[in-house]
């Protein structure tokens, strides 16, 4: 392998770094830097796309284009990242979405330069924490996105709106969804923190692969290396728990969940395309690459409360969905309704760890995922489109729309159906795997998530309705249609949504060699 | 009874000085020199500072004058420290108006030096009576020196009935202990103690009419409430000189009689009570300064709380005590001249000595705030000003002497110390003095800045190369208790 | 002469030349003083890039004899563990005089903070504890002055004095403790040393290191802020001029905190052994505690003053679990809570300079008229909350490993502190930087260019650090094995 390719991944992690560190050199005017961002961000993408052709898809379930190198070796931290199937496929969604994301900001008026540099500094972070083979590498980057999120939700989110957080103390809705976004991710972090240090101290390292080796065939009373004198079961499931209350913080999963409206409500259209895009996955990914391959046991254990959690992130994320008016609020929960899946069928896989079944669902949720990053991507970007317009997110406010701008609505009415999972388009094949990988396994659970998926077209039609198909309201008579920029960022969403509805083959592929890796793992 | 030639070198300090004495008088009688005679007084200790140390030091301890007085290192590093005070004290009173001005004052301060120079050497005990008689009188005339004003007059007369007062018990002690031991030579002493055929709380009742006659010259609690009234009352230079030379004086005889005048036998009776008698006038005098407005009486204060510290040393009689003692007297006296003679700078320029009136000294004479900062920061015994060390050692010393209490008092009332010194120098660093005072500038006499700056520059090179000085302290240690 | 010593007295000399020339101009001063900060910053560099990380022990070294009757000799040098904090007070002594560029009496203050600096310098290197003492106390009456005379008129007299009397109790304490040792020392040895390295070798008995460690630790710990003892410094924090407070926080809390590890710790192990078990209680409270305080701040630099009580504490534990990770942690949480600190307090002098008042909600919208001074906030504030990315998390994350180690259930408790802290630092953030820019700002002048290079240095060691971890943990590394050794 050149050089190049050796260090291919270290390229895609860090050139939106370097770029937005560059941004910050170049003169401060909106276009210069929109124009900036734009290639920049485009870089990774054609990267990715080397790395897909390079990539070895028959030993999809390995690592590959591993580099480790030293870093905090003081603790036994290392700078070793790699790719699997898992890990490729949300590179690729994640360096997809950053372009369409910054194309979509273009409407984006204030301060563009540290806007862009936010954007691509997160990129890096998402895509850090896709890549990172040790636990240490891993935490810094699931952290370091946290940041980016917070200034662009407190700067250049919606401007409008008051939160009363307690009587006679006032806040900014931004700045209050800002807040509790960092506080309670956070939070959340803390527990892992202290599960990694003690993942770290009992295995005497953090890299990856070796404490994968290691922590799991762990016998004995206790832990070793720490003087904790509590049973060794007790503690693995205390660190489970502590894994498992992090990533399901992200996801989110019921009731860990009230963060994610506000913070995708409020946040600026590319910032929501992002944060339900790619971050919501960092916790998916999370279940996938370290609960159950460190916590096979635990995970098969508590497999029906996870469950239970997801079921009634599906069914209550579609009901909360059902009643919401502001648009951008029912998308934000029709996201914890599909992400609501993705835990089902993580559930499931541990339950039937092994089995033919435990991959399938599987390969749902990865397909699920990378689904759900472009339908959510899109619906977000498509309200942005018409908040832009409107200046109102209020559904009863609109009526009629199709007529007036054909063209979104058009748009809306695909990116909606897919959201649905109409046959054809692509959240169908996911969620029918899922459901077929989990029925088996948790009949009762995949049941509930089932009717939640009953209200997923309950409330889609409601959107649709209300903001294309009610009497005309006059006012927006004389709305105007999308603009080329806009169609340009949608288009490819589009494409992919209706190519994976039909042939998702390639990808599933991919996604199903290194899940029958997983699931081999897990099952030991 | 013939002085051996020896003998004539070994008081070469004495003789010289008595010589000086007589040039003085003769210039005041004959061209009447008025502020200038200080200067000549100063010149004429210097010549007989350089000619002590060119032709005068001792080699070991030599018995001077058929035994009554020693010349060894211990009494030498005392001389010359009394006379760089009386050098310093002379140049301070000199542009100081009825004071300065008269050749009266010089020649009892010189006669107050002799005195002090002959108690360092002091080998017997009718030598120590004499000799603290030579110097105190003077002092009383000197405290006393403004008969007009009222408060100097106060002084004179408070600073003569106690002293006259603390001779009359330090002599009669001396009587018991001659009675005692039938010798008034130290070594004599010490024989006769030592084969003591009386109950010992008898030696010791007659110890404490000695100890308590010296600790009035030292200032020591409880022997010290005349000394913030003198103070505050003499004229400012003498204040200055009372408070180190004479202090030092007192320390002088005060070591040389506990060491070698008694028995190491007595060593926990005398140790016991010095010990109590140093945290007491250590805590007194720093906590009674706390309240002072006026710097004269703090400064009073705080030399009793100094005399503490000293004690400290002596209490832990051992080579590395009356080392520490010695070199703190030393540092002491250079740091305390500097203090005073900021406040004689004050005076002279139209100020009072309150605390108060220190205020846009910053401003008003940067030279002098950084003066009074020198020698209040090595008072308060922080580095790199030598007060630092000279407490270190103390402390290192009680340490050493396994006084752990002793030092933890001393370090706690260090504390005390620094917070009354640093209330000063924000006196004269943070607060401006009305506004039309602020623009006037205090203006120091050259010869006056000159002498500061040399003793402040000491004050600071002692504080950082502090091994030669204390070698000093160590040959005087060494020549008095052997070893 | 080793170079050490050049660095060491640099600042003293200079300092000086200031006090004692009160006719100098105020230009010349400047000149003279960034000429001074930035060679001894460049200065301490060139010493930590020098530090042979191979050999490890202590280099740089210049032994000459000081008082040789008592075994006393000016002897310096650095080790992995003070190489870090001689740069850290290079790094702040450099900034702190870019920031006071417009300071009243000039000349003075950049007098008695130098001579502060070189106490400073003195104490990390010292070898002796005597010479550690002499410039321990160097730092206290500069550190008086500068608060009492540039300080904040409201609070400076009362803060200067708790401070420095609080200051002073600690040290002579300890250093009671120091002459108990040297002579136990001399009871074993035969001779009277203060050689530091002499003293370390000597295993002093049971019973005696139990009897003085909590003294000479606690000594200065207090200089450390540990609980219950700490709270000297969120007032003299508060209370001092800016480059002062940066001074104060960023490098005395450290010099505390050194000084106890290197005269507790690392000459007493046993009674650290049988102490420091109710010790780390005393510090999980300085760090829990003092997270929730700094949070009911209303005034901007109280915030940061209860914050670096928080921090220490975090510092002071990780010494306290006497163990690899702990100390590791500790050694580099010090370099980093020292730049962080001094960047905070900058940020706050520029913000007070600007609109006289730490109000924090009569403050806001100030990224519109400092957005140097908002980026770097946030960037400091990043690192207070330990996240990943800047030195604080390179730091804290060891500290906890150590915690863990130790004691799990404190590891636990610990752990609150940090989002404790997040919550504050953004709640702090954002009233004073983002919203509304009130009316009477609205023409507040912007910051001097010598501001910003003050605050582009300090953001760009917090940020280096956080990214390569390299170029400070081999140094502390060495340091800690050193300390381990002699924990043996």
């Amino acid at each position: 392998m050149s050089p190049w390719m050796q260090h291919l991944l270290t390229l895609i992690l860090f050139t939106p770094l370097v770029g937005g560190v560059i941004l910050g050199f170049l003169p401060d005017r909106p276009k210069v830097q929109r124009w900036a961002a734009l290639v920049v961000s485009l870089i990774p993408l054609a990267l990715t796309l080397v790395l897909w052709a390079n990539f070895d898809f028959l030993k999809a379930g390995e690592f590959q284009f591993r580099i480790r190198l030293p870093w905090y070796d003081a603790i036994g931290a290392a700078y070793h990242v790699g790719v699997d199937g898992l890990s490729l496929v949300m590179v690729l969604l994640t360096t997809l979405l950053v372009p369409l994301a910054v194309l979509a900001s273009f409407s984006i008026q204030e301060r563009v330069r540290a806007y862009m540099m936010l954007f691509l500094i997160l990129e890096t972070g998402m895509l850090g924490v896709f890549l990172a083979l040790d636990l240490l590498l891993f935490f810094v980057f699931w952290e370091v996105g946290l940041v980016p999120m917070f200034f662009l939700i407190l700067q250049w989110g919606s401007p409008k709106g008051e939160r009363e957080v307690w009587p006679g103390f006032k806040l900014q809705a931004r700045t209050y969804a800002a807040m509790k976004f960092m506080v309670y991710t956070m939070a959340g972090s803390l527990g892992l923190l202290l599960a990694l240090q003690m993942l770290g101290l009992v295995t005497g390292t953090f890299d990856y692969l070796q404490v994968l080796e290691r922590w799991p065939a762990l016998t004995g009373a206790y832990l070793p290396n720490i003087p904790w004198r509590i049973p060794l079961e007790t503690a693995k499931t205390l660190a489970f728990w502590a894994f498992v209350i992090a990533f399901a913080l992200k996801v989110p999963v019921w009731p860990f969940h009230t963060w994610l409206p506000d913070a995708h409500t409020e946040a600026p259209t590319a910032g929501s395309m992002i944060l339900a895009g790619v971050l919501l996955k960092l916790g998916a990914y999370g279940f996938l690459r370290f609960v159950l391959p460190l916590y096979p046991e635990q995970a098969q254990s508590y497999a029906p409360a996870l469950a239970f959690l997801a079921a009634m992130a599906a069914l209550l994320g579609a009901l909360a969905a059902w009643g919401q008016w502001d648009f951008k609020r029912l998308v934000a929960y029709s996201s914890i309704n599909h992400m609501g899946f993705v835990v089902l069928a993580v559930a499931a896989a541990a339950k039937a760890a092994g089995t033919e079944h435990a991959v399938q669902a599987l390969n749902g949720a990865v397909l699920q995922m990378f689904n759900h990053g472009l339908t959510a991507a899109g619906m977000f970007f498509l309200v942005g489109v018409l908040y832009d317009r409107a200046h109102t997110r209020n559904l009863k406010d609109f009526g009629g729309l199709f007529s007036v701008v054909p063209l979104y609505g058009g748009v809306l009415m695909f990116t909606a159906m897919a959201s649905l999972g109409l046959p054809g388009l692509n959240n169908f094949v996911s969620e029918f795997l899922i459901v077929r990988g989990a029925w088996p396994v948790l009949p009762l659970f995949t049941a509930i998530s089932l009717g939640g998926l009953l209200f997923t077209g309950a409330y889609i039609l409601k959107g649709i309705k209300y903001a294309l198909f009610s009497p005309l309201v006059e006012k927006w008579a004389r709305l105007p249609d999308m603009t080329v920029r806009e169609v340009l960022v949608i288009a490819p969403l589009m494409v992919l949504m209706l190519v994976l509805g039909i042939w998702p083959l390639t990808l599933l592929d991919v996604i199903h060699r290194s899940m029958v890796a997983l699931v081999a793992l897990v099952a030991g | 009874m013939s002085l051996p030639l020896s003998d004539l070198q070994a008081l070469l300090p004495e003789l010289a000085l008595l010589v000086l004495m007589g040039l003085v008088m003769l210039l005041d009688l004959l061209w009447h020199p008025r502020r200038k005679l200080g200067v000549w007084t100063a010149l004429g200790l210097v010549a007989v500072l350089v000619l002590s140390l060119a032709l005068a030091q001792p080699s070991g301890s030599q018995a001077v004058w058929g035994g009554i007085l020693r010349h060894d290192g211990y009494s030498f590093v005392f001389r010359m420290l009394f006379l760089v005070g009386a050098l310093v004290t002379a140049l301070l009173a000199m542009d100081v108006p009825h004071l300065g001005d008269k050749g009266a004052f010089y020649l009892l301060l010189l006669t107050s030096t002799l005195g002090m120079m002959l108690m360092a050497m002091a080998n017997n005990l009718i030598m120590v009576f004499l000799a603290v008689e030579t110097a105190s009188i003077p002092l009383y005339v000197m405290a006393g020196f403004y008969p007009k004003d009222r408060a100097s007059a106060e002084a004179g007369f408070k600073y003569m009935l106690f002293g006259a007062l603390a001779s009359a018990v330090l002599v009669y002690g001396m009587t018991l202990l001659y009675g005692l031991a039938g010798a008034t030579d130290f070594a004599g002493v010490v024989a006769g103690l030592q084969q003591a055929t009386w109950p010992v709380w008898m030696t010791v009742a007659v110890l404490l009419l000695v100890l308590a006659g010296f600790a009035f010259k030292v200032a020591a609690v409880p022997f010290h409430f005349w000394a913030p009234d003198v103070y505050t009352g003499a004229p400012t230079p003498i204040a200055a000189y009372l408070s180190t030379a004479s202090k030092a004086a007192g320390f002088a005889v005060l070591v040389r009689f506990l060491l070698a005048a008694l028995p190491g036998s007595t060593l926990p009776w005398w140790g016991a009570f010095l010990a109590a008698m140093a945290a007491a006038t250590m805590t007194v005098g720093n906590f009674l300064a706390l309240a002072q407005r006026n710097l004269k009486r703090l400064l009073a204060y705080s030399s009793i709380a100094h005399a503490g510290y000293i004690l400290i040393g002596v209490v832990a009689a051992s080579h590395l005590g009356v080392t520490a003692a010695v070199f703190y007297l030393v540092v002491y006296l250079l740091t305390n001249l500097v203090a005073f003679g900021v406040v004689v700078a004050l005076e002279s320029a139209g100020g009072t000595s309150e605390i108060r009136s220190l205020a846009g000294l910053y401003k008003r004479s940067p030279l002098l705030a950084l003066f009074l900062m020198t020698a209040f920061l090595s008072l308060a015994g922080v580095p790199p000003f030598s007060g630092f060390v000279a407490k270190v050692w103390v402390f290192t010393a009680a340490v050493e002497a396994g006084l752990i209490w002793l030092a933890i008092v001393g370090v706690l009332n260090a504390i005390v110390g620094l917070y009354y010194y640093l209330i000063v120098l924000k006196m004269a660093y943070v607060y401006d003095a009305p506004e039309e005072e602020m623009h006037r500038p205090v203006r120091v006499p050259r010869v006056q800045a000159a002498a500061l700056g040399v003793l402040s520059v000491l004050i600071v090179v002692m504080g950082l190369v502090f091994a030669p000085w204390f070698a000093w302290g160590e040959w005087a240690a060494r020549t008095l208790m052997g070893g | 002469m080793s170079p050490l010593t050049i660095l060491i007295f640099l600042p003293m000399v200079v300092g000086g030349v200031f006090l004692i020339i009160p006719r100098m101009k105020d230009q010349t001063v400047k000149v003279l003083a960034l000429l001074t900060g930035l060679v001894a910053f460049l200065l301490s560099g060139w010493i930590y890039l020098n530090y042979d990380l191979a050999q490890g022990g202590y280099q740089f070294v210049q032994k000459s004899p000081w008082l040789p009757a008592l075994g006393i000799s000016y002897h310096v040098g650095v080790d992995g563990m003070s190489a870090p904090l001689v740069l850290l007070t290079g790094i702040v002594i450099f900034t702190g005089v870019l920031i006071s560029w417009n300071m009243p009496r000039i000349r003075e203050f950049f007098g008695l903070l130098f001579i502060l600096a070189t106490g400073v310098f003195g104490v990390f290197a010292s070898l002796d504890l005597f010479t550690l003492f002499f410039f321990y106390e160097i730092a206290v009456f500069p550190m008086y002055l500068l608060i009492v005379i540039w300080g904040w008129k409201k609070t400076r007299e009362y803060a200067g004095m708790k401070l420095t009397l609080y200051l002073f109790v600690g040290s002579v304490l300890a250093l009671v403790g120091a002459l108990a040792m040297v002579f136990q020392a001399k009871a074993q040895l035969g001779y009277l040393t203060f050689d530091l390295l002499e003293l370390e070798k000597v295993a002093f008995p049971v019973a005696f290191q139990k009897l003085w460690f909590p003294v000479v630790f606690f000594g200065f710990a207090v200089l450390g802020g540990i609980f219950p003892v700490h709270n000297w410094s969120p007032d003299g924090h508060v209370a001092a001029p800016t480059a002062v407070s940066m001074f104060h926080a960023g490098v005395l809390m450290k010099l505390g905190a050194f000084a106890a590890l290197r005269l507790g710790i690392m000459m007493m192990p046993e009674g650290a052994k049988f102490h420091l078990p109710w010790i780390i209680l005393l510090t999980l409270v300085n760090v829990v505690y003092g997270a929730f305080i700094a949070s009911v701040q209303q005034d901007f630099k109280y915030v940061i003053g209860f914050s670096s009580v928080s921090h220490m504490g975090l510092v002071l534990m990780g010494f306290a679990t006497l163990n690899y990770y702990g100390f590791l942690g500790a050694g580099i949480q010090m370099f980093s809570h020292g730049v962080m600190t001094a960047l905070f307090f900058a940020v706050v002098g520029m913000v007070y300079d600007r609109a006289h008042t730490r109000h924090i909600p009569s403050l806001g919208g100030f990224i519109k008229k400092l957005p140097w001074a908002a980026v770097a906030f946030i960037i400091g504030g990043l690192t207070s909350m330990g996240m990943p990315g800047f030195s604080g998390f390179i730091a804290e994350f060891p500290i906890f490993m150590g915690v863990w180690k130790y004691e799990p259930w404190i590891a636990i408790v610990a752990v609150i502190s940090i989002v404790v802290t997040a919550s504050y630092i953004l709640r702090v953030a954002w009233r004073v930087f983002f919203g509304e820019l009130r009316e009477e700002f609205q023409d507040v002048p912007g910051l001097l260019v010598y501001d910003k290079v003050a605050l582009a240095v300090l953001c760009a060691f917090l940020i280096g650090i956080g990214w390569f971890p390299k170029i400070m943990t081999p140094w502390v590394h060495v340091g800690t094995e050193y300390v381990l050794q002699l924990l043996k």
